[in-house]
């Protein structure tokens, strides 16, 4: 990747962190540490990778993003603001009455949003029906769906997972958020999911791990899964939960806490 | 007397003929293509339209959700329990609240379960179906209506639940007489003007049967057949209440959210007059013939008959 865009990509993280702390912090709470983790894919995807136009948010061939761990809206309204898809002004309503940036994903309040999710393990058997779908229509999109490590505790996402690898849904491309850190501790105390490639090799995926702040590891690991054929892909993304905000990165109580105006005025250098 | 076709036959081949001009209509199953047939009719005319996921009726849902979004209009089928209790949170949420085009169908409703038991006897299926907003729920009483109803369902954008009897139902309708038929709007089956029964699936014939009994004895009993639980005909029950001033329900399912409730409800809001319930008590299913179990949870013709002349004697 040529380095001035990888200085872009870089950057762009930084300033939709920025806009994720400032959007949760004029709300006073929310799911912080699960959309500062996934910020670097999801840019690589929305700025890189991904086939999708804000001017046309309804397009038939436009790749999907299902955020099956659905928390992480406000990691999602932060892109879908950036490029386009609604006012600016929308960010300082995050959660508030009547608002169109609920604390989880609704494709029906907000625009570019492809599915509702917020209740684990949902989203992933929604992407693997689009690719289904997707596959029948010989339609070229990729479906490219989010699930978090202490979402995999559900059942439903080895049903979904065990289906599109046996039916070699290759236009699918999952990435797990690892950040080994779940509502009321550490994965590893809770539910072991390690080890993590291990089992979705068994599943019949094509599995890579990368380190989850890299974009461009992350592109490429996208370019990877999109070359081959015959199996879905499980993009491990090795995260830090809250990764990118002094107050969050690392903290053990960071998937969801109340940040004042102090807090983030201070962090992103931004007014209130 | 029986239909000629199968409830199950009639869905393949509805839905075969739906798909001449829709492209859009996939079936998904969790394994039980050969209990509803659609691997021999709707599978053999359509392979690439048929999609089965396995036993997984929570992949199921969503799986069909998610090819919602992308223009499908699927629909799911389990047995009634596994396709409404097991997976009644990716209803909720995947399809109804995400407002996705997925039509669920549940078979065998209620005592039809008969040798499978308590683990697979829906008494509930309406009623979890029920409390689902946007959810319509309909419960074809045979053939002709079911027939009548399936392109109505597939025109209708949003969830739908049908509770599909697989076998041979009761001839209740002629293809003639459902020309006019509409999801929501009660069927007629009998004018009277001592109590009207509003009847549902199985019920329907037992009702007719009531009726006659009935009217040895002097009462004279309207029919209607409530085949749309959920949005309910107010019209149709106030019309009843305020006409013949007493009501039965007569439904193979639990009285509890079901259409005994749906009824109730709606005449305590708009005309008061007595309404007695025929319907399963609060209990489990368990293993039996359709005749035997409806002994057990007083499902019969007789039950109905004793249940309208409480009612006429409430008035």
């Amino acid at each position: 990747m040529e380095k001035e865009k990888l200085v872009f990509l870089q950057e762009k993280a930084k300033k939709l962190r920025y806009d994720v702390i400032e959007m949760i912090g004029r709300f006073g709470v929310g799911h912080i540490g699960g959309c500062m983790s996934v910020m670097d894919a999801l840019t690589a995807i929305y700025y890189d990778k991904g086939n999708m136009d804000a001017k046309d948010p309804k397009k038939q061939d436009r790749d999907r993003v299902v955020m099956s761990k659905g928390h992480a809206g406000p990691a999602m309204y932060a892109v879908l603001r950036d490029k386009g898809y609604f006012p600016e002004d929308w960010i300082g309503t995050l959660n508030k009455n009547g608002t169109n940036l609920p604390s989880h994903c609704d494709m029906n309040k907000t625009p570019g949003i492809d599915m509702t999710a917020g209740s684990l393990g949902q989203g992933i058997s929604c992407a693997v029906g689009m690719a289904i779908a997707a596959k029948m229509d010989k339609n070229p999109a990729t479906i490219y769906c989010f699930i978090g490590d202490g979402e995999s505790d559900e059942g439903q996402v080895w049903e979904a997972s065990m289906y599109a690898g046996s039916h070699k849904l290759d236009n699918l491309i999952l990435l797990l958020d690892y950040n080994k850190m779940q509502l009321d501790g550490p994965v590893s105390v809770i539910n072991e999911l390690a080890p993590v490639a291990d089992k979705w090799e068994a599943f019949n995926f094509y599995v890579q791990t990368v380190n989850g702040h890299d974009i461009e590891a992350i592109c490429k690991a996208i370019d990877n899964a999109k070359a081959n054929k015959g199996k879905p892909s499980m993009i491990v993304l090795d995260t830090i939960k809250g990764y990118g905000a002094s107050f969050t990165e690392g903290v053990a109580n960071c998937h969801s806490m109340a940040i004042t105006e102090e807090m983030w005025t201070k962090e992103t250098g931004r007014n209130a | 007397m029986k239909d000629e076709l199968e409830m199950r036959k009639v869905f393949n081949d509805t839905l075969i003929e739906l798909s001449k001009t829709n492209d859009k209509i996939v079936v998904i199953e969790s394994d039980l293509q050969s209990c509803h047939l659609t691997n021999k009719f709707f599978g053999k005319e359509y392979p690439d339209r048929v999609v089965n996921v396995g036993i997984a009726e929570a992949n199921m849902i969503g799986v069909a959700a998610g090819m919602s979004t992308m223009g499908k209009i699927p629909f799911a089928l389990s047995f009634g329990p596994f396709a409404t209790r097991r997976c009644f949170d990716q209803i909720f949420i995947s399809v109804a609240y995400a407002k996705q085009n997925v039509k669920i169908v549940g078979s065998d409703p209620g005592v039809t379960a008969e040798a499978n038991g308590g683990t697979h006897m829906p008494f509930e299926d309406m009623a979890i179906m029920r409390s689902i907003p946007t959810m319509i729920c309909f419960e074809p009483t045979d053939a002709a209506q079911f027939k009548a109803a399936l392109p109505q369902i597939v025109d209708h954008y949003g969830p739908v639940y049908i509770r599909m009897f697989r076998k041979q139902a009761e001839q209740v309708f002629c293809d003639e007489c459902m020309k006019d038929f509409k999801l929501g709007k009660a069927s007629k089956v009998k004018d009277g003007k001592d109590v009207t029964i509003f009847a549902s699936g199985i019920m329907v014939s037992r009702a007719v049967e009531a009726a006659e009994l009935l009217k040895a004895e002097g009462i004279d009993a309207a029919v209607s057949n409530m085949h749309t639980w959920k949005p309910i005909d107010e019209e149709a029950i106030e019309e009843a209440a305020k006409k013949t001033g007493a009501i039965v329900t007569a439904e193979n399912h639990n009285v509890i959210g079901g259409l005994y409730s749906a009824v109730a409800e709606v005449v305590a809001k708009k005309c008061l007059v007595p309404v007695e319930a025929v319907g399963v008590n609060d209990e489990f299913g368990q293993v039996g013939k359709n005749a035997y179990l409806s002994e057990v949870y007083h499902l019969t013709t007789a039950d109905i008959v004793a249940a309208a002349k409480k009612a006429v004697a409430r008035k």
